[in-house]
């Protein structure tokens, strides 16, 4: 067995042992193996301190009133500590996303698959799946880009009616959430 | 480097002969800077620049030091505590501003000397070690900066922190669960900021012993100088105390005037208003754009608008921009010159000064808002950045012929001082060259 080790060389101090190794080469090793787990042991809680914290992980819900939005209107509201876009779209905007050939999208999703029955209401976090900034055109009367969704100021990502990336660096459209109806006017996000 | 002619350290007083025998940091500290440290004679001023950086990181340190003694890295109390520290701690604007500016004056004097040693061929055998620990400082320096800027907890701050760690999410695989680890959470929150504050507080003191290597290895071969002739004889030096400590002085002068002109006339030009306006996390600046001195970097980061053979934008984007610096490691590998100084390369030297441009535009898109036309000059100038490290400078390396070279420093001191021949104008980068 190639042990590895560089104590090959037979002392003539000690008896002849014909390459093979020697039960102190083994005491060596464990020795060694038993220092690094303690090291590794020592390390990962260090690392694993940084991970989120139990109450950053205590997970919550927010419910969204939807009575006040009308088609065409968008809200900003927050979602563990992170923009959540709330949408009512039109039904040109619903067209418009329909119309589009899924094949050609970078990341292929139909508006349908985007919402939760009713193609209306698009809830995505408002996180830029870029680098994390919130896109423009939630709000009336922000630059809404070319496709007539959401326009990423940071690096210029556009996204369309249904906040799927079209143009700009983002690899990914705007992430959907898990939500329910609980009423015909009310959702609960989480 | 201990040159034969080095003075050697002899203690006179019975207290310093006492000292010697135990702990020789006196006789350390004269054979590093003192008198027994032999320099190039012919060191035009920028050499300075590595003094200069030293004083910025020690103003930084002891700036730092003084602000967190005021300053609370809570999300909730952080960006009042700045204010806290402008309004009612005893001279804390000062502070403050030196602090901030100070950042900012590091950055000057740092990109000055990476550029000097880019001209003079510093990087180049024996004195590739040199190089590596200083582009390990720079990273170390821009990690440091950006975690520093994140704690006044301003829009600028959040969003910076936001993005930064954004980065980190491009790598497969693994990506998300460090940034949520970086973060500790989904987004920047107090948690994220109180560990910037406490690898803030760290990070300088990791630079201040690096740099301790970097000026160690830099004493072996000893300084470069602007021939890139090495030293031959005791007449092509003189010893660093007093003379280079004196030039360093009256240069350290120089960088204070500034940096006071700077600290009590225009504290705020170089900073983003909106980190006077508090992180919100609903809602991002429309023309969000880091510190001055990371634009070059964060314009080839954007420069990256499509896919490419299956690697994502993203992914290119946060490769090129991290590229960008790596890509320094290997330059004493890519330049096989073995003509040291831009002085005798003709057409290095041409090619060095485009690339100072292009650094320029870089910056310049970088501080821009992402417009079609900005992206394009973007993608133009980060092609060229990396051709030129790639592409030309192992090219010219090889097809350039330098002109001829000074038989000595003194010789090339003595041919400037005389006027017999064409004058080496060693200080300016435009030198015309010996016949």
């Amino acid at each position: 067995m190639a042990s590895g080790n560089t104590l090959e060389v037979p002392r003539q101090d000690e008896p002849h042992h014909d390459g093979e190794p020697r039960r102190r080469d083994f005491l060596n090793i464990a020795a060694v193996a038993a220092a690094g787990v303690g090291g590794i042991a020592i390390v990962v809680p260090l690392i694993n301190q940084m991970n989120p914290s139990a109450d950053v992980l205590a997970q919550s819900t927010t419910d969204v009133d939807l009575s006040k939005i009308e088609a065409g209107q968008g809200i900003v509201t927050s979602f563990r500590k992170q923009p959540l876009f709330v949408r009512n779209l039109t039904p040109a905007e619903i067209a418009e996303a329909d119309k589009v050939d899924i094949k050609t999208l970078r990341d292929p999703e139909t508006l349908a698959q985007r919402t939760r029955g009713q193609k209306n209401w698009l809830i995505t976090l408002g996180v830029c799946t870029h680098l994390g900034c919130i896109p423009q055109g939630i709000t009336s009367g922000e630059d809404r880009g070319q496709f007539g969704g959401y326009f990423c100021p940071c690096h210029g990502s556009q996204y369309d009616t249904a906040a799927r990336i079209r143009k700009g660096p983002a690899p990914k459209n705007l992430f959907v959430p898990e939500y329910k109806f609980t009423s015909p006017t009310t959702v609960t996000v989480g | 480097m201990s040159f034969p002619w080095a003075k050697q350290y002899e203690p006179k007083s019975g207290f310093t002969k006492w000292i010697d025998e135990r702990l020789p940091l006196p006789r350390f500290v004269y054979g590093a800077v003192g008198a027994g440290y032999p320099v190039p004679r012919n060191l035009n001023y920028f050499w300075n620049f590595g003094v200069l950086a030293g004083a910025a990181l020690a103003i930084q340190i002891v700036t730092g030091i003084v602000l967190a003694m005021h300053y609370a890295a809570n999300g909730g109390v952080a960006f009042d505590s700045v204010e806290h520290i402008m309004r009612d701690v005893n001279g804390g604007w000062f502070l403050r501003y030196a602090h901030a500016n100070g950042a900012s004056m590091f950055f000057v004097v740092v990109y000055i000397h990476i550029f000097r040693g880019l001209f003079y061929g510093s990087y180049k055998a024996p004195r590739e070690m040199i190089w590596l620990l200083g582009v390990v400082i720079f990273l170390l320096m821009m990690a440091t900066a950006f975690m520093g800027y994140v704690l006044p907890w301003g829009q600028m701050s959040f969003w910076g922190a936001q993005v930064i760690t954004g980065f980190f999410s491009a790598i497969p695989v693994v990506g998300d669960t460090i940034r949520i680890w970086l973060l500790g959470g989904y987004a920047p929150d107090d948690a994220a900021l109180n560990r910037f504050f406490s690898l803030h507080y760290l990070l300088p003191f990791v630079i201040a012993a690096v740099i301790i290597l970097h000026i160690w290895a830099l004493h072996i071969p000893g300084s470069n100088n602007p021939t890139g002739v090495d030293v031959k004889g005791e007449q092509d030096t003189v010893p660093f105390h007093p003379y280079y400590t004196a030039k360093d002085g009256f240069g350290l002068g120089v960088f204070l005037f500034i940096f006071a002109a700077l600290l009590f006339f225009a504290p705020n030009s170089l900073g983003h208003p909106d980190n006077y306006i508090p992180a919100n996390a609903l809602q991002t600046p429309a023309h969000i754009v880091p510190e001055w001195y990371f634009w070059p970097f964060y314009a080839i980061l954007r420069a990256f608008t499509v896919d490419f053979i299956g690697i994502p934008a993203k992914l290119l984007g946060v490769l090129a921009m991290f590229g960008s610096i790596l890509l320094l490691f290997f330059l004493p590998w890519l330049d096989s010159s073995p003509v040291r100084s831009a002085n005798y390369r003709p057409l290095y030297r041409i090619f060095f000064w485009v690339l100072v441009a292009d650094v320029l535009v870089l910056g310049w898109c970088g501080g821009s808002p992402a417009t079609p036309l900005y992206v394009i000059i973007s993608q133009i100038s980060a092609a060229y950045y990396f051709a030129h490290f790639l592409i030309i400078i192992p090219i010219i390396s090889r097809a350039e012929r330098p002109t001829p070279l000074p038989n000595s420093i003194t010789e090339a001191v003595l041919a400037k001082k005389g006027g017999t021949s064409p004058a080496h104008t060693a200080l300016s980068g435009s030198a015309v060259p010996a016949e």
